[in-house]
């Protein structure tokens, strides 16, 4: 070792500390957050959901390491971006889906959303709602083939929210049903209660804040109330809770601030709300998200947080208390 | 508990680990005599003064070797006894080289100050008080190093209402200025009461984090019977210190966007430069030391030394045991806003309030990518800016946009890149900014 006055140092700007944080950490936080109700997804609809979700995961990891072979950039997927990207694919998909579909919707995922825009930090959409939505727009049939609760073999059921729209003589579920999730749906969608302790997860970690939740969900039970629909039921049936908690708080492609992730809550409740109401569709989380990620830039713009030093109110006196 | 909620803050900020157990409990040692004191010229922030002294010349502790130049300058004095020997480029702390009166000592320390009768520094005039501040050379000690005699006259239409005493000492490892209110709470208070006459304020706070419990005591003690000197009781957070968080915490005004405390009626100054300013009044003792705290992981016997300027860094770490072998970084100043160092040869100067040796430098490792938009560094901006946003535009050269965004607020505190997981080189980035911004300015009057 040299003597001190010969050594050299490293020269780096400041700061020279650093929060022990990581973009890893993150994502492993949110699969960690989502896991529970991928229990319960697997717990209700059997082997077919823990089949199609192991498929959702593995193939994006695996489309976003080729994409990225291809385009000969560093291959990022231990950051753990693609598996949430997976789970949250499978968690929007019926468990009957064929797997190849789960292949389709990763690549439109990844290689599409993501990756065509630059990757993670860049894309605009949410890529598992876009994988979705093109499921959605392309097998119709079998993204709407639902199994009931409990169900582990091939008998097709009905989702709350399709019970409304298609104005079926069967029976609702009751809110102790829905917050237990004990109701048909998508893998990862139906247990209100395991998600949301998943979200609180996040919350406490600091890696969601509670504005878009909150305002998705007034937004959507106003919408609701006004339209003349039960508004507690329309935030437990169908995916706006998963939507709300995991999908509208995406960082990547949501406002940054406190009071643009409020507008855009609101907006995706709003429009949630329009959808099922008027829309075809019986739900309209997904692409109710993906509207309003098309709205982020600009509520961005126009939502910047209040600067130092530009109060226009008059300065206080100063008094010692 | 209670006590704990009155303490006062501002919005945003970060909690890095405050790492001062090694040193909080350590009094304040008066580090040996240097052999050898490099003295640079360029020690205040403004016009650099003027070499009054040539190779050869024999000074005396304390006597003036360069003279003030310039509206925004101070004159600065010999350390040690001793002969001139070279005034020459050598490295300084703020980066680079710079122009240095060496020193060779003569071992006498004899001093070239103290002989004037000593006269009642309470009776000074506001004046008087003023010329001696500045005759003494005295600068922000908190690392600013801004004449302090130019930050307490303002200009006559800005009436000032309240002086604030900094002791937040808010930087992670620093316990110079706790050290120095806890040992000397009297010379802090008669500081205060100094730089009230001269800045014509009727009243001051002194501020101090509420991890310095200690301090505040001994300080409360002793103002208990003032009712213009209070101690005031701040929430442990970085930037706690910087002087507009600091203004907002105590006295709940915000200076607005690019103007001075002086417009809110404020005048900040740090707990030693209160001291120095006693010391320059009461004894008319130029300001030739100066308390650092030499700590880190890196450091073998952490410790708070007095120290004479124009030590090196050397010999002062050497009196702290020296380095251990797995050090990596040495910084001059706390490990937020430091300034990183290549080489232990650079000379302790007024601004330097801590020399910090850190094992690894993990930011510095970091390669930027992707923002994720995760939104934390809007979070804990103390100045409530955007500066996902800035780092964006600054990035692509959009340097206009980034001054839309407001990069000309930014006091380069690091918290955003302290809690970013995608880069840490912001800093970097908001310097470069302001560069460019200010050059198109330069180029469009």
């Amino acid at each position: 070792m040299p003597a001190d006055d010969t050594r050299l140092f490293i020269l780096s700007p400041g700061p020279h500390l650093s929060a022990d944080e990581s973009v890893e950490k993150i994502m492993w936080r949110v699969t960690m957050a989502l896991l529970p109700a991928l229990g319960w997804g697997i717990w209700s609809f059997g082997a077919a959901a823990l089949r199609v979700t192991a498929a959702c995961v593995v193939s994006c990891v695996a489309v976003e390491a080729v994409v990225q072979k291809l385009l000969r950039k560093g291959v990022t997927v231990s950051d753990g971006s693609a598996v949430v990207t997976g789970l949250l694919l499978a968690f929007n998909l019926p468990s009957g889906v064929p797997l190849w579909m789960t292949a389709v919707g990763s690549v439109v995922a990844i290689a599409i959303a993501k990756q065509t825009f630059g990757g993670l930090g860049y894309n605009i959409f949410n890529p598992a709602l876009i994988g979705r939505a093109f499921l959605m727009a392309s097998y119709p049939v079998q993204m709407t083939t639902w199994r009931p609760y409990g169900a582990w073999d091939n008998v097709t059921g009905a989702t709350p929210l399709g019970i409304i729209k298609e104005k079926l003589a069967l029976p609702l579920p009751s809110y102790m049903d829905m917050f237990l999730g004990r109701i048909g749906g998508c893998i990862g969608e139906t247990s209100t209660l395991l998600l949301l302790l998943g979200a609180a997860f996040l919350l406490v970690a600091g890696d969601i804040t509670w504005h878009t939740p909150i305002s998705f969900f007034g937004a959507l039970a106003l919408m609701s109330w006004l339209s003349g629909r039960d508004p507690l039921f329309a935030i437990l049936a169908g995916g706006a809770v998963l939507g709300a908690c995991f999908m509208a708080t995406d960082m990547v492609t949501a406002p940054i601030s406190g009071k643009g992730r409020l507008i855009f809550g609101a907006g995706c409740g709003l429009i949630t709300g329009a959808i099922r109401v008027w829309g075809g569709y019986p739900e309209g989380v997904c692409y109710a998200i993906l509207l309003m990620n098309a709205f982020t830039p600009i509520i961005d713009r126009y939502t910047q947080p209040r600067r130092f030093g530009s109060r226009s109110k008059g300065q206080p006196r100063i008094c010692a208390d | 508990m209670v006590i704990s909620l009155r303490a006062k803050t501002f919005r945003g900020g970060v909690h890095p680990p405050p790492c001062k157990e090694m040193t909080k409990g350590l009094p304040i040692r008066r580090a040996a005599l240097p052999p050898v004191v490099r003295i640079p010229l360029v020690q205040n922030a403004g016009d650099p003064p003027r070499f009054i002294v040539k190779k050869g010349h024999y000074v005396r502790t304390g006597e003036k070797i360069a003279e003030a130049s310039g509206p925004v300058s101070v004159p600065l004095h010999a350390s040690i006894s001793g002969t001139i020997s070279r005034i020459e480029n050598v490295p300084v702390p703020y980066g680079g080289v710079g122009l240095a009166a060496e020193i060779e000592g003569d071992g006498k320390d004899e001093r070239a100050w103290g002989s004037e009768g000593s006269t009642d520094p309470h009776a000074l005039s506001r004046e008087e008080i003023l010329a001696r501040i500045r005759d003494a050379g005295i600068v922000g000690l908190g690392g600013a190093e801004f004449p302090t005699h130019l930050k307490l006259s303002p200009p006559p239409e800005k009436k000032l209402e309240c002086v604030i005493i900094n002791g937040a000492e808010c930087e992670p490892f620093l316990t110079a200025d706790h050290r120095l209110m806890l040992e000397r709470p009297g010379d802090v208070i008669a500081g205060a009461r100094l730089i009230m006459r001269a800045a014509a304020a009727p009243c001051a706070f002194i501020g101090i984090e509420n991890n310095k419990r200690d301090a505040y005591e001994a300080v409360r003690k002793l103002s208990a019977g003032m009712s213009d000197i209070t101690a005031i009781l701040l929430k442990v957070k970085y930037p706690q210190g910087a002087e507009k968080q600091l203004i907002r915490a105590t006295v709940k005004r915000e200076v607005p966007s690019g103007g001075l405390p002086a417009d809110v009626g404020v005048v900040v100054q740090n707990v030693g430069t209160a001291v120095a300013v006693w010391e320059a009044c009461g004894a008319g003792k130029p300001l030739y030391e100066r308390v650092v705290t030499v700590s880190g992981q890196s450091v073998r016997e952490p410790a708070n030394w007095l120290v004479r300027m124009g030590t090196p860094f050397t010999d002062i770490i050497r009196q702290s045991g020296g380095l251990t072998p797995d050090a990596a970084v040495l910084i001059m100043g706390g490990p937020m806003m430091g300034v990183a160092q290549w080489t232990t040869d650079v000379p302790v100067v007024k601004g330097t309030c801590g020399i910090i040796a850190l094992p690894e430098c993990a930011p510095a490792e970091v390669k930027p990518r992707a923002c994720l938009h995760c939104g934390l560094c809007l979070r804990v901006c103390p100045m409530g800016l955007s500066p996902a946003f800035i780092r964006q535009a600054a990035e692509k050269g959009r340097w206009n946009l980034a001054g839309q965004y407001g990069v000309n607020d930014c006091m380069e505190c690091g918290a955003c890149a302290y809690v970013c997981t995608t880069s840490k080189n912001q800093i970097q980035l908001y310097k470069r900014a302001k560069l460019e911004l200010k050059k198109r300015s330069g180029h469009a009057s």
